[in-house]
C-alpha cells in the first residue's frame, strides 16, 4: 500500500475524492446555511431593497430610483451626513489621540499598571445601553452630575442633550468614556513590543523625550495607528446607540445620524426601501475605508 | 450581526503568527528592557520626583473618569429622589436604602431579562462554536473543492458593517427566504446570525492549519473518521483558540443592544440591555439607576474573572505594531 493519505484501502481516486468533499461539505454545511441565511443573503438583499418597494403585504415593487429621490428630498437627509462627519470627526480628535497618549503613559509606569489597565476597561465591558443610559443621567441638566461639579467650581451649567450646540458633543464624550479602554489596551501591546534599544539609541543621539516619541514610538507603531484609525472611522460612522436612546435625533436634528435615520425611516416611517437606500449609501462608504483597512493588514502579513 | 456599538469589533485578517502561542510566551518572558524613558533618569532625585508626581496624576485621574461614575451610579441608587436632586449633591448617601434596588429587580421584571440574556448568549455561544468549529475544522484539514472560495466568501462578509444590513438582515429573519419561517420573538433570531461570524471562522481556521498534519494522518491510518480525528485530537490542542472564541461571542451577545432590539419587540423576550432602556423612560430616577447598576455587576465580575483571557482576545486578530 503505497497511499498514505487515504484511511482505508484505496477504492480508486475518484471514489475517494468523492467521499472527501462529501465529508467535508457536511462538516461545512452548518456554516454555510448560516452565512446564506444571515450574511450573504442579507449582502444582496440590501441592494435589492434600495430599488424595491417593500411593504409586506405585497410582493416587492421595483420602483428605481425613486427610493433615493426620497431620501435626497428629506431635510434631514444632509443633517444626517453632516452629523455623522462630525461625530466621526469629534470621535477622532478626542477618541484617537487620547488612547494612545495614555497607553505611552501606562506603558512607563511600574506601579498601578494593573489597576489602570483594569479600570480603563471596565467601561468596554458594560453593555452599552448601561452606559449610555448612565451619562444621560450626567447631562441631566438640572441635577446631573455634571452640572452639579460646574456648580462646584461656580460655573453656570449647561444644557447638555437639550441644546443643539452642545448635544453632539454630549455623545462623542459617551462614546470616548466606554470605547476608550480598547485601543488604549492594543496600543499598550504594541508599545511593549518596541525594542528598549532604539529608545536607548535615540536618546544618545540626544533626542529629548517628545522627540522619542514622535521618531521613535509613533514610527514603530505606524501601522497599528493606521489599522485602528481605520477601524474607528468604520465604527463610528455606524454611530446609533447614542442618539437613539440619549436624543432621539434632536434638538431640532442636531444629533441625526444615518443609521439612526435609516433606523427611523424602517420603523418609524414603515419605508423600508428608504432606509435601504440610506444603508446603501453607507455600505459604500464604509467599503472603501474597510478595503482599505484589509489591504493595510495584509501588507503587514507580506 | 453581533457587534453595534464604536468599538473596533473585528480586528479582521491580519497577520498570523504561525504558532500564537509560542510568540504570546516568548514576547512575557523577554526581560522588559526599557521604554521611553531610561531606567538611569528614573533613579535620579529629579527623575523620582517626576515620576511619583505623575503616578499619582494619572492614578487620580483615571479613577476619577472611570472609576468615580460607577461610585455615582451605586451611591445614587441608594439615595431618595429628594437627595438626588439636591445642589450640592451629597458626596454619600444619607442613609444606606436598598430599597430601590428591590424595586428595580420587581418592577423590571429584571430576572426574567437576565434569564433571557443568559439564554442568548448561552446559545449563541454554543451554536457559533459548533458551527463555526466544523466549518474551521472542513477548510483547513479536509480541504474540498471550492474551499478557498467558501473561505473567501466567508472572510468577504468581514467588509460589511454590521450596522449597514441590519435593515435585510430583519427582513430575513421575519421571512425566512424559501422556508418562510418568521423567526422574530425566538432565541434562533439571536442565535443563528451570531454563528455567521467570518472573524470566527478565520481564527480558528488559522489555529487549526499549524496543527502538524502527521498527527491527523497518524489517527487515520488508526480508521478513525474526520468527526473522531476533530474531538479527539484537533480540539483538545485547540483550547486557545476556543477559549478566545468563547469569549468574544459571549461578549459581543452580552453587549449588543440594536439586533435584539429590532427582532426582539416582545417585553417579555428582551435581554437586559433592551429591556432596561425600553422602560427607561417610565422608572423614578433612583430604581433606573439601581438597575443600571444590576445590569453592570454581571459584567465587572466576568471581566474581573476572565481578565486575562479577554485581553488576549482583544489582540487576537493578530494586530501587533
Amino acid at each position: 500500500m503505497t497511499t498514505t493519505t487515504a484511511p482505508r484501502p484505496a477504492r480508486g481516486p475518484f471514489r475517494n475524492a468523492l467521499r472527501r468533499n462529501l465529508t467535508a461539505y457536511g462538516f461545512l454545511s452548518g456554516a454555510l446555511i448560516v452565512f446564506a441565511f444571515f450574511s450573504w443573503y442579507p449582502m444582496v438583499r440590501e441592494i435589492l431593497l434600495s430599488f424595491q418597494k417593500t411593504n409586506f403585504v405585497d410582493p416587492p415593487e421595483w420602483v428605481g430610483l425613486a427610493n433615493l429621490r426620497t431620501v435626497f428630498a428629506d431635510a434631514a437627509f444632509a443633517d444626517a451626513w453632516l452629523n455623522t462627519l462630525a461625530f466621526t470627526g469629534l470621535a477622532l480628535v478626542f477618541g484617537y489621540g487620547v488612547p494612545f497618549l495614555a497607553a505611552i503613559v501606562l506603558n512607563e509606569l511600574r506601579h498601578a499598571r494593573a489597576y489602570l489597565r483594569f479600570i480603563v476597561y471596565v467601561p468596554v465591558m458594560l453593555p452599552p445601553a448601561v452606559a449610555v443610559l448612565l451619562f444621560k443621567w450626567f447631562y441631566d441638566p438640572g441635577p446631573g452630575l455634571f452640572n452639579q461639579i460646574l456648580d462646584v467650581f461656580s460655573i453656570p451649567g449647561l444644557s447638555w442633550l437639550d441644546s443643539s450646540s452642545t448635544a453632539l458633543v454630549s455623545l462623542v464624550i459617551v462614546s470616548t468614556w466606554m470605547n476608550m479602554g480598547t485601543g488604549t489596551l492594543i496600543y499598550l501591546a504594541a508599545l511593549q513590543s518596541i525594542p528598549g534599544e532604539l529608545y536607548e539609541a535615540a536618546e544618545l543621539d540626544g533626542a529629548g523625550l517628545f522627540k522619542r516619541v514622535w521618531h521613535v514610538t509613533i514610527p514603530q507603531t505606524r501601522l497599528i495607528l493606521l489599522v485602528m484609525l481605520l477601524l474607528q472611522i468604520v465604527a463610528t460612522m455606524q454611530v446609533f446607540i447614542e442618539p437613539y436612546l440619549l436624543t432621539g435625533g434632536g434638538p431640532e436634528n442636531a444629533t441625526v445620524t444615518v443609521a439612526y435615520l435609516m433606523y427611523q425611516y424602517a420603523f418609524n416611517y414603515g419605508d423600508f426601501g428608504g432606509g435601504g437606500a440610506l444603508g446603501l449609501m453607507l455600505m459604500v462608504v464604509l467599503m472603501i475605508f474597510s478595503a482599505v483597512y484589509l489591504r493595510v493588514s495584509r501588507d503587514d502579513q507580506g | 450581526m453581533t457587534d453595534t456599538a464604536v468599538r473596533p469589533a473585528r480586528p479582521a485578517p491580519a497577520p498570523a503568527p504561525r504558532t500564537p502561542r509560542r510568540s504570546r510566551r516568548a514576547r512575557e518572558a523577554a526581560p522588559r528592557v526599557r521604554g521611553l524613558v531610561s531606567p538611569h533618569t528614573l533613579t535620579t532625585r529629579r527623575g523620582k520626583i517626576v515620576y511619583w508626581t505623575v503616578l499619582t496624576l494619572v492614578v487620580t485621574l483615571f479613577t476619577a473618569v472611570f472609576v468615580f461614575p460607577l461610585y455615582w451610579m451605586v451611591t445614587g441608587a441608594m439615595k431618595s429622589p429628594d437627595e438626588l436632586v439636591r445642589m450640592p449633591p451629597s458626596l454619600f448617601p444619607e442613609n444606606i436604602d436598598l430599597t430601590p434596588y428591590a424595586e428595580a429587580w420587581e418592577q423590571l421584571e429584571l430576572g426574567t431579562f437576565l434569564l433571557n440574556t443568559l439564554m442568548y448568549a448561552g446559545g449563541a455561544w454554543i451554536i457559533t462554536l459548533v458551527v463555526d468549529v466544523s466549518a474551521a475544522y472542513a477548510l483547513s484539514k479536509l480541504r474540498p473543492a471550492l474551499g478557498r472560495a467558501v473561505l473567501a466568501m466567508m472572510l468577504s462578509t468581514l467588509m460589511i458593517p454590521p450596522m449597514v444590513i441590519i435593515l435585510p438582515a430583519y427582513l430575513t429573519v421575519k421571512d425566512l427566504p424559501i422556508l418562510g419561517w418568521d423567526l422574530l420573538n425566538t432565541p434562533w433570531a439571536i442565535w443563528l446570525p451570531a454563528a455567521a461570524n467570518g472573524f470566527f471562522v478565520f481564527l480558528l481556521k488559522r489555529f487549526f492549519d499549524s496543527i502538524p498534519r502527521e498527527l491527523l494522518e497518524a489517527a487515520a491510518i488508526d480508521g478513525a473518521s474526520p468527526a473522531r480525528i476533530l474531538w479527539s485530537i484537533v480540539l483538545p490542542v485547540s483550547r486557545p483558540i476556543i477559549g478566545v472564541v468563547s469569549i468574544l461571542s459571549v461578549v459581543a451577545a452580552w453587549k449588543d443592544f440594536v439586533w435584539p432590539l429590532l427582532v426582539l419587540p416582545d417585553q417579555d423576550k428582551m435581554p437586559l440591555s433592551v429591556g432596561i432602556a425600553q422602560l427607561s423612560a417610565q422608572m423614578p430616577q433612583n430604581v433606573l439607576i439601581a438597575a443600571l447598576v444590576i445590569a453592570s455587576i454581571p459584567a465587572i465580575l466576568v471581566f474581573f474573572v476572565f481578565q486575562r483571557n479577554i485581553m488576549a482576545g482583544l489582540t487576537a486578530g493578530g494586530l501587533k505594531g
